[in-house]
């Protein structure tokens, strides 16, 4: 690449593909912008400028002034109640996604191709197919509009994702380690934290930031099965949008957007590169 | 005298079957949570599918009446003929741009990381705050056509948003700016992986780059192209967020999508019976896409395995 002197293709790649990515990036930059603006100063000219005072309050009122449903807290509620949901989620399907995956790659026993088979096509089975059966067994639980359904919801639907991102990555193990490591009298708990743990910090990030960001980012049944003070933080900024309607606050509007995408585009800045590998594998089943 | 016998066999006996009890757990419990939920809900929704469900599910026949009733509402009617319309132009633009994207990226410029990672953030972000962002963009008396004409150009219009004929290219304008990193990322593994001896060949006969490309590059691309069109049309059948933080399905119904269609026969009107038929329908269509496509993975891996 030193050794090529200049040439106007490559002048034109250059403009070509900074052109599309200032494009990609105006969202996000109109929403920073007008999370520094004051709401009058978007109301009398628009959505697109650069702030003439720097309304930093904004963020304050995001965070816990303005109010939801006659619950004036900000969107810190919504926030926590999206982490209480993510975190155990997560944490609990990538797990017995690790367990499940490590199973059906490494054990064989009756049924094997099966039943993995039938969890993957998880992958594609619609949400709608699922909403009203889990509407009637959360209600029949007492667990309808609590977070715990919600953890339950996302623990169990996410390990079509996680078994078959850990099972992928654990075939490729060769099978010779776990024949002597059972020789050597270890058991199925003992192999998986001894020899497969060991080996899965890879693949477990790649899961962890794959199920987070879907957690984080699922709006559908935190609208479904949530009302209130109990929705995440998708579920609430759209009640936000529609309560301030008559009124808009673009503003703050706009910050509380920023807060809520926060999580997880830091994950991304932080682990892209597990990210793309998370929709790359998750595509290419 | 049994356990004797049992012994005898070599077969597992209670002892073993309870030391055995945790690994048989852990290897069952997930699995069959999964594919027991899996199972059965989507038999249980099928079977309210039939029945003349309301409020609540009740027992009861009705054949196909959940699905006639529903196929001729004016609400799945203009819910499918949008799917049909969003779907094709979402998948072909998201496909032409993914693979420009990635071929301009595939010529070993400079910034490629942040370039790859700018033309991915969107993926990271949920749809309903880039449904929002894009709805204040597109709102004419908020976003491009106000700051138009506020800059003096006072005839100039782009109100979309709220043309019931030109308000579903909204949606495939967010869901295009939404996924084509992901056609981009897939398509970039894939021109990656050329053969690099091909590509020294045809240097050899002389090709030019746009030759190269499409004589010697773009051929081995087909597999993944198929890829990205199933999954970018999975995507578009069940498109739900971003539809109701941009458009809510307004003006009017003109942005309608199936998704739509089934939470608002389940839960705004309590007509499960239909919402589950909805639920169904859609289903079938996925299946219309995503069966052929199993077929032609299955040809594929047997003409792999035979060569």
């Amino acid at each position: 690449m030193r050794d090529r002197t200049f040439a106007p293709g490559r002048a034109l790649v250059y403009l070509v593909v900074s052109l599309v990515a200032a494009a990609w990036l105006v969202p996000l930059i109109v929403v920073v912008l007008n999370s520094l603006r004051s709401n009058e100063e978007i109301a009398q000219t628009s959505m697109i400028g650069w702030p003439q005072h720097w309304a930093f309050g904004n963020y304050l009122a995001a965070w816990s002034d303005f109010c939801v449903a006659q619950t004036c807290a900000g969107i810190r509620p919504y926030m926590l109640n999206s982490a209480l949901v993510t975190i155990p989620a997560t944490i609990f399907s990538t797990l017995l996604g690790a367990v499940a995956g490590y199973a059906v790659s490494l054990w064989r026993f009756r049924g094997d191709s099966w039943i993995y088979g039938i969890v993957t096509l998880g992958i594609f089975l619609p949400q709608q197919m699922r909403l009203l059966p889990w509407t009637i067994v959360l209600r029949d639980t007492g667990l309808m509009n609590t977070l715990t359904g919600l953890v339950v919801i996302h623990t169990i639907q996410g390990l079509s994702f996680t078994t078959l991102f850990c099972r992928n990555y654990y075939v490729a193990v060769p099978q010779e380690l776990i024949r002597a490591a059972r020789i050597d009298g270890a058991g199925f708990f003992r192999i998986f934290w001894r020899i497969i743990l060991p080996l899965s910090p890879p693949i477990l990030v790649v899961t962890v930031i794959w199920q987070f960001t879907h957690i984080w980012n699922e709006f559908l049944y935190g609208v479904t099965f949530t009302t209130g003070q109990q929705q995440p933080v998708t579920a609430a900024l759209i009640a936000l949008s529609a309560a301030v309607a008559d009124i808009p606050q673009h503003g703050v509007q706009s910050a509380a957007v920023l807060i809520a995408a926060l999580p997880t585009l830091l994950v991304y800045l932080l682990g892209g590169k597990y990210f793309v590998r998370g929709l790359t594998a998750g595509a290419v089943k | 005298m049994t356990n004797a016998v049992v012994t005898n066999t070599g077969r597992p006996g209670p002892p073993e079957m309870v030391r055995r009890l945790p690994e048989v757990l852990a290897i069952w419990v997930p699995l069959l949570l999964s594919a027991a939920h899996l199972v059965s809900f989507s038999l249980w929704t099928i079977w309210v599918s039939f029945t003349p469900s309301t409020l609540i599910p009740v027992a009861g026949w009705v054949g196909l009446r959940n699905y006639t009733a529903v196929l001729a509402s004016r609400n799945w009617q203009i819910a499918f003929d949008n799917l049909l319309l969003f779907g094709s132009a979402f998948v072909l633009l998201s496909l032409v741009t993914g693979l420009f994207l990635a071929i301009l990226l595939d010529q070993r410029i400079r910034g490629e990381n942040v370039l790859r990672s700018i033309f991915l953030y969107p993926l990271a972000v949920s749809f309903v705050v880039t449904g929002t962002v894009w709805s204040w963009l597109l709102n004419p008396g908020l976003g491009i056509e106000k700051l138009v004409h506020d800059l003096g150009w006072t005839s100039f219009k782009f109100d979309w948003l709220i043309d019931r004929d030109m308000a579903i290219w909204t949606i495939v304008v967010a869901a295009i700016w939404q996924s084509s990193g992901f056609a981009m990322a897939l398509f970039l593994a894939g021109l990656r992986s050329v053969d690099s001896d091909l590509i020294k060949a045809a240097q050899i006969d002389g090709a030019g780059p746009v030759r190269m490309y499409r004589r010697v590059i773009l051929p081995t691309l087909w597999p993944i192209t198929v890829t990205v069109i199933v999954i970018q049309l999975q995507f578009a059948i069940s498109t739900f967020d971003l539809v109701r933080a941009l458009t809510n399905g307004g003006p009017g119904i003109a942005t309608q999508l199936p998704a739509l269609v089934v939470y608002d026969l389940m839960f705004q009107r309590n007509l499960l019976g239909r919402g589950a038929a909805a639920a169904v329908l859609m289903l079938l269509i996925l299946l219309a896409v995503l069966l052929p496509y199993a077929a032609w993975r299955y040809l594929q891996r047997r003409r792999a395995a035979h060569a």
